[in-house]
């Protein structure tokens, strides 16, 4: 099922205007606060109308500014779980689950209550009243709650922001899993660049109102530089490598990319599993020769694919590592080192990774779902 | 005594709905004219009751414009009888109500209607499963101090519906009525403990339903 949103609407001074479409997965709207996030959320939810667009998921039309078509937010199917939880006080945990589901008819109904409530793990909370439940619980049975009502598309609006690191990590495989179990398309719109290298397959990038790139996450993050937006995260690029083997006795992890290795701390993933391994374009140097006789683990031979210098003095090289996708390598080295490398395109190079500048934190698993 | 509790009893019951109603156009809904419209509400509140009584005289009297049409369409009259005098005091009551629905309902944060909305619900669903129980206790609340203001009235009552024995002679009609008469006293000192008695248990009453609330939502 796909999604297309082309938005565009007028607050005070503010202009919105914004089109993306995304297949199935996991989309990410990104962007710093105020960059526009929630009010796309809020219009493909119905709750707000925008001034002009369209919004199509799968075959369904729920909003066409041309045609005159604006569905009610109670008549397009479209889950959404709020930054706040928004669990009804009055009701049992049990009653706040069944809300949306009972309002759906029996044959539209994909997701199962057993099923839902046994994924999410809130089985012990049924009878509890909201009041009674810690954020990060809360924020369980709010997905428990839109998924339950059988949604053509789940709106995720920074459904993590309010929790603290601890309880983020506790909902955080949640929501991949209800992504993969249920395969329900999802907008997860967040400020947070980790969550997002995390659970996403596909990334729209928004700022002050537009889109500044959307497409395959490792694509979109590969060509752009968002330490303008995220404040605190150099640039960097997204590999998509497998796990070749680990070695515990060196706590480490080897992961293969292309023809090249890499070694990493020890992650949790079995080996053939595909993983997501941000790299920091400052944490990459290049040379000519392979070194030898050196601490650094990771030398990754490859062409460069393309180079450009910024204003700073300093040069961005991007080295194809796997030919066979997903491993283009972001450097950024000072414009002076790049000059007397006197490189070009197509030049055979090596790259020199640090096992220690690869985080944990900067790994993910990469979501395998169902092909649907 | 009984008279009193039946009057009043039908003066917020019936007054109830549409109350919530007003309230809820208050506090959600803008349209012209809402701050006229708010005033007409409250203004039994500041007016003195007797004056209330007298325009409810004129217009729902036998005679009066509504009143007649009233009386001969549907054979419904509210002259000089006990409907009369709970119309008397749900008008003067209505306020206090209006008051406690509203207070409570713009507590009431919207954003859960704005998730029951996108959970299926319509917007009529949405204000029974949601907005009404989640007002509850000011309904209470404004139904006690409805009750309350309905069991004290007095000015209102007896130029409306004037004071018969049986029919609208209220508690403190009765009170006073005894305070007019030579050797009443021992009657009226009566009527006053049972006015206290009926006070205390309507706010004691209240009390306990706000905490049973309270203690509802914390599970």
């Amino acid at each position: 099922m796909s999604l297309e949103l082309s938005l565009e609407k007028r607050q005070g001074n503010f202009q919105l205007e914004i089109a993306f479409r995304s297949d199935d997965g996991i989309t990410a709207l990104f962007g710093r606060s105020g960059a526009g996030k929630s009010s796309v959320v809020s219009m493909a939810a119905g709750l707000s109308r925008p001034d002009r667009g369209r919004i199509r998921v799968g075959d369904d039309i729920l909003f066409d500014s041309e045609k005159g078509i604006n569905l009610p937010p109670e008549r397009r199917r479209v889950g959404l779980v709020f930054q706040d939880g928004r669990l009804f006080p009055h009701m049992s945990v049990q009653s706040n689950l069944r809300y949306g589901e009972r309002l759906v008819p029996a044959k539209e109904r994909w997701a199962s209550f057993d099923r839902v409530v046994e994924l999410l793990g809130i089985g012990p909370l049924l009878d509890r009243r909201p009041a009674r439940l810690s954020g990060g619980e809360k924020q369980r049975v709010a997905i428990g709650r839109a998924l339950l009502s059988s949604p053509r598309l789940l709106l995720m609006d920074e459904p993590l922001a309010a929790l603290d690191g601890a309880r983020k990590r506790e909902v955080l495989p949640f929501i991949a899993m209800a992504s993969r179990e249920f395969s329900v398309p999802i907008l997860y719109v967040s400020h947070s660049i980790e969550e997002i290298i995390e659970l996403a397959d596909h990334l729209v990038v928004l700022e002050d109102g537009k889109a500044l790139a959307a497409g395959q996450l490792e694509e979109v993050l590969c060509d752009l530089d968002l330490s303008s937006i995220t404040g605190r995260m150099d640039a960097g690029s997204i590999l998509l490598a497998t796990v070749q083997e680990h070695i515990p006795s060196f706590a480490i992890t080897r992961l293969r990319l292309g023809n090249n290795y890499l070694n990493v701390p020890l992650i949790d993933a079995a080996p053939g599993s595909r993983v997501r391994v941000r790299i920091g374009a400052q944490d990459v140097a290049l040379a000519l020769e392979k070194p030898h006789r050196t601490s650094i683990q990771n030398i990754l031979s490859g062409k460069v694919s393309s180079l450009s210098s910024t204003s700073d003095g300093q040069a961005d090289i991007h080295v194809e590592v796997a030919p066979d996708g997903g491993g283009l390598l972001w450097t950024r080295i000072t414009a002076i080192a790049a000059a007397e490398l006197g490189l070009k395109r197509g030049d055979p190079i090596f790259a020199l990774v640090k096992s220690a500048s690869i985080a944990r934190g900067a790994m993910a698993l990469r979501p395998e779902r169902k092909s649907s | 005594m009984r008279l009193s509790l039946w009057v009043s009893g039908w003066a917020v019951a019936t007054s109830l709905p549409l109350g919530i109603f007003c309230a809820w156009l208050l506090a959600r809904r803008k349209f012209p004219g809402k701050s006229l419209f708010d005033g007409l509400i409250h203004l039994p509140l500041v007016l003195p009751p007797v004056v209330v009584g007298y325009a409810l005289l004129v217009g729902f009297g036998r005679r009066g414009v509504i009143g007649s049409w009233l009386f001969d369409s549907l054979g419904v009259t509210f002259a000089f009888n006990w409907k009369g005098a709970a119309l008397a005091s749900a008008v003067i009551s209505f306020p206090l109500l209006v008051r406690a629905v509203r207070l409570s309902l713009e507590g009431v944060d919207q954003g859960l209607e704005e998730a029951a909305r996108t959970l299926g619900a319509g917007p009529l669903r949405v204000f029974f499963t949601i907005t009404l129980p989640l007002v509850v206790p000011g309904v209470v609340t404004g139904s006690i101090l409805a009750f309350a203001r309905s069991l004290s009235e007095f000015g209102a009552t007896i130029t409306f519906v004037s004071n018969i024995p049986g029919e609208t002679r209220t508690l403190p009609i009765a009170l006073y009525t005894l305070t007019q008469t030579p050797g009443g006293d021992e009657g009226a000192f009566r009527l006053c403990v049972i006015s206290v008695i009926v006070a205390m248990i309507a706010l004691v009453a209240s009390e306990i339903l706000a905490r049973r609330v309270a203690r509802r939502m914390e599970g």
